[in-house]
């Protein structure tokens, strides 16, 4: 199963990339041209998100240094390990929805440190992988098309990285345990 | 929302560091982290342009419309507000597929050109549609079928099976999708109710946006 799905991902980018043009220059489309064309907008799409992106990384770098989220990290413990979550994959359930690198960094060393097939490095490999960064995709999708008032998408976001950090927790917890 | 949550990041920062001695190293970081914001989108350039030059390929052939009315009935199930044959229904599922492939630097694209469809049918150019709140949902908790970079890390560290954790990782997505989906209806379903007793509310919320825009 693991075989075939990863022949599949390394067969689809190639595949997309040589399938798309070939369908379009059927369809006589002047493919060259129309690459081209499209490709103008992510110069600018790319730009118009540095404003963006500088806002919040500097939040949340300044926010991990400072140790205001080890502060909350020491206050949460006690309610997250009475729900029997390790208290060594609490910090990754608070990094995981803000910073992508620095939850993948904080994921290898924990699997460095416990080792792959331990109990703790399984669930952080979980947590890492079922979620993405809530603050980067909202940051860059929103901030791509310059919307201000987001309404409820951040909540909605960080409520479904809780109940997927609880979940990778829980399921764990069922399968290996 | 994000406008609190960026001040209070900023200013808890602070004032944390005053209290555990780590001022230089919170000035360092928030240099640093405007480093790290301007190399991520200079890595998105690269990314950005070949995406949707290639997509624009797929737009001009067609593709993108018959691939919406192909898996169309479970995106008017997720996107009622979004016209049949509008391209950006096209752009969600491609986005959609992307993720569920795990191919993180085409979803992305795919997400913004979504984006910018959704823009386009937009009444109010700074308030984002609901529409454009369920594609964000999906797309923070994404559905991914192989987590590549995770089993190459516990692969680099001897596991024994580094491929273990599909299963549970499938599952935790799952969940954590159901919870964005349900979620989003319902925060879509409470806005879409005539506002009752929200007058003061809302006047409050814009004065909070004022001040933190003037400061």
């Amino acid at each position: 199963m693991y075989q075939w799905i990863t022949v599949i991902s390394t067969w689809m980018i190639p595949a997309l990339i040589a399938f798309i043009p070939l369908y379009a220059a059927f369809r006589k489309v002047p493919v060259y041209e129309s690459f081209v064309d499209g490709a103008k907008d992510g110069f600018g799409t790319a730009v118009s998100l540095i404003p963006h992106l500088v806002g919040m990384m500097v939040a949340i770098s300044m926010f991990r240094a400072s140790g205001a989220m080890d502060a909350i990290v020491a206050v949460l413990e006690p309610l997250f390990a009475w729900m029997k979550v390790p208290g060594e994959v609490l910090p990754l359930g608070l990094l995981r929805p803000i910073t992508g690198a620095g939850s993948l960094a904080y994921t290898t060393d924990l699997i460095k440190v416990y080792g792959p097939d331990s109990m703790i490095g399984r669930i952080a490999s979980t947590i890492q992988g079922s979620t993405d960064t809530t603050l980067y995709v909202l940051t860059v999708y929103f901030g791509a098309v310059g919307i201000r008032r987001t309404k409820y998408a951040l909540k909605v976001g960080l409520f479904s990285d809780l109940v997927g950090f609880l979940a990778a927790v829980f399921i764990c917890l069922l399968v290996f345990g | 929302m994000v406008n609190w949550i960026w001040l209070i990041m900023i200013v808890s920062s602070v004032m944390v560091a005053a209290f555990t001695g780590r001022m230089d190293a919170v000035t360092e970081a928030a240099f640093d982290g405007a480093t790290t914001g301007v190399t991520v989108c200079f890595g998105l350039i690269s990314v950005l342009v070949f995406w949707m030059g290639l997509m624009r390929i797929g737009e001009d052939a067609g593709l993108l419309s018959k691939l919406a009315s192909l898996l169309g009935p479970l995106v008017r199930l997720l996107f009622p507000d979004v016209p049949r044959n509008h391209p950006a229904i096209g752009y969600i599922m491609s986005n959609m597929s992307a993720n569920l492939l795990g191919l993180g630097n085409a979803a992305t694209p795919m997400g913004i050109k979504a984006m910018q469809e959704l823009q386009k049918l937009n009444p109010d150019k700074e308030t984002a549609t609901p529409a454009m709140c369920t594609l964000l949902a999906i797309n923070t908790s994404s559905i991914t079928l192989v987590p590549t970079t995770l089993i190459a890390i516990r692969m680099s560290y001897e596991s024994a099976n580094p491929a273990e954790i599909v299963g549970t990782t499938l599952a935790a997505t799952a969940v954590a999708t159901a919870a964005a989906i349900l979620a989003d209806r319902w925060y879509r379903r409470r806005s879409a109710k005539p506002p009752l007793h929200t007058g003061g509310s809302s006047a409050a919320g814009s004065n909070h946006s004022a001040a933190l825009k003037g400061g």
